[in-house]
């Protein structure tokens, strides 16, 4: 395909490698974060963590949306979905996240989830079908969170009285902040998300870099960017100037996509977050907005109370913060596998355990 | 769950416009481009189109990487 299969040449791609293996030669080891959990699939999916030099390491960060949700987020989805005259719908790769007692995919064999490829599907179903109530799983970053905003708005064009979102929906500078800050994580670059940049731009890396002096580096997720990208950050630590430099400028801009950013904060605003295996992050979260309540399904809903278990045994927190590898867990692969996942990390496809678990066994 | 394809728009109508890109068509919404036109090539999402690509920039950074050392 047009300006993907480009940016998956195999000798370009060779070259780099060899160049990164020629500076980082004498390097003190290094800690690089990939944060975004498309970007780890990538480089799981082409092998590129292979190719780098034993003292520059790769870890993976907590980008990954669905593995980041809490499971008392799941299990109150659930619970929605048990309420007569609702259905839910989510992204595909929310169902097969276990909650505490079932999981979104056994709610769909009832016929009360559905599946969407866009949030546009189910404010249209909505629209067509006025005497249920559809709830739409708001997950994702800023990558996903303008089309959640658009169909909310339409909704409220509409004037539809029975289309509502569970927003738990995340930002991405506030975690990069923290793990900035994490003296265990040592992290001495970071490759930045290409899509939730594309709507942020740079202003937020910039902050980061100036206040803990940590390279940053926007890569696209095509292998050749990935390779481009860690080779500039090597660069950086190199010359001992961090600052934030922007590979993926085919796609993004300084000044993110306005359009996109003024949707988003009409429609959310900020709030804290909770991140599974993480914990609560400060401003970290997007709520429906003043103007916007009537569309809140936890405002507009009576939701029984729901009891959530705790993972034991389970480090995905360690795992999503790049403490520690899936194969320094007891559960992986044997208790955790993708078709019986227990932990946040094994659930998504992109997920660094699910991640792990394709591409290396 | 932030992967996104780059596709050509092939049509546009209001909001929405048609893309495609290896065979593959789509129907999606343009609400948050400015200026969108027939021929430029997009980034979509979850039916959206999240910003344009900058092909001048994309062959840059296609010559940059032959010449890189």
């Amino acid at each position: 395909m047009k300006y993907i299969d480009e940016f998956r040449n195999i000798s370009i791609a060779t070259k780099i490698t060899e160049l990164i293996q020629r500076e980082a030669r004498g390097l003190k080891p290094v800690n690089f974060m990939e944060v975004c959990g498309t970007h780890t699939m990538a480089v799981e999916r082409f092998g590129i963590r292979k190719t780098l030099p034993d003292n520059v390491r790769l870890i993976s960060g907590p980008g990954c949306p669905v593995c980041v949700t809490p499971k008392d987020y799941i299990d109150k989805a659930i619970a929605m979905a048990d309420i007569e005259n609702i259905i839910v719908f989510s992204f595909g790769d929310m169902l097969k996240v276990p909650g505490t007692s079932s999981s979104l995919l056994k709610q769909r064999s009832k016929g009360k989830v559905k599946i969407v490829y866009s949030p546009l599907d189910s404010v249209q179903f909505a629209e067509k079908n006025q005497d249920k109530k559809i709830i739409f799983l708001g997950i994702g970053f800023e990558t996903t969170v303008p089309t959640v905003a658009a169909s909310v708005k339409y909704a409220k064009k509409k004037k539809l009285k029975n289309f509502f979102i569970y927003s738990g929906h995340k930002i991405m500078p506030p975690a990069m902040e923290l793990l900035a800050k994490d003296k265990e994580v040592n992290i001495k670059g970071f490759l930045c998300p290409a899509h939730v940049s594309a709507i942020i731009g740079v202003k937020y890396y910039r902050i980061i870099c100036r206040r803990y002096n940590i390279p940053c580096v926007i890569s696209g997720f095509e292998p050749l960017d990935i390779l481009q990208s860690i080779l500039m950050l090597i660069r950086q630590v190199k010359s001992k100037k961090a600052k934030v430099e922007n590979q993926y400028s085919r796609v993004v801009k300084a000044s993110g996509n306005i359009m996109a950013l003024r949707l988003i904060y009409e429609v959310f605003s900020i709030s804290d977050s909770d991140w599974r295996g993480i914990g609560v992050i400060k401003n970290s979260g997007l709520v429906l907005s003043k103007g916007y309540r009537d569309f809140d399904a936890e405002k507009n809903m009576d939701l029984p109370d729901v009891k959530t278990s705790v993972d034991k045994g389970c480090i995905c927190g360690s795992v999503l913060k790049g403490i520690k590898t899936p194969l320094d867990c007891k559960l992986f692969s044997k208790r955790c596998n993708p078709d019986n996942p227990y932990g946040a990390c094994m659930v998504s496809s992109e997920g660094i355990c699910a991640a792990y678990y394709r591409y290396r066994k | 769950m932030c992967l996104a394809i780059p596709m050509k728009i092939l049509k546009i109508t209001l909001d929405r416009a048609v893309v495609s890109s290896g065979g593959i068509r789509r129907t999606i919404g343009v609400n948050f481009l400015k200026n969108p036109r027939v021929g430029d090539y997009v980034i979509v999402h979850a039916g959206f189109a999240i910003e344009k690509l900058d092909t001048v920039k994309a062959e840059e950074t296609l010559k940059l990487l032959e010449e890189i050392q």
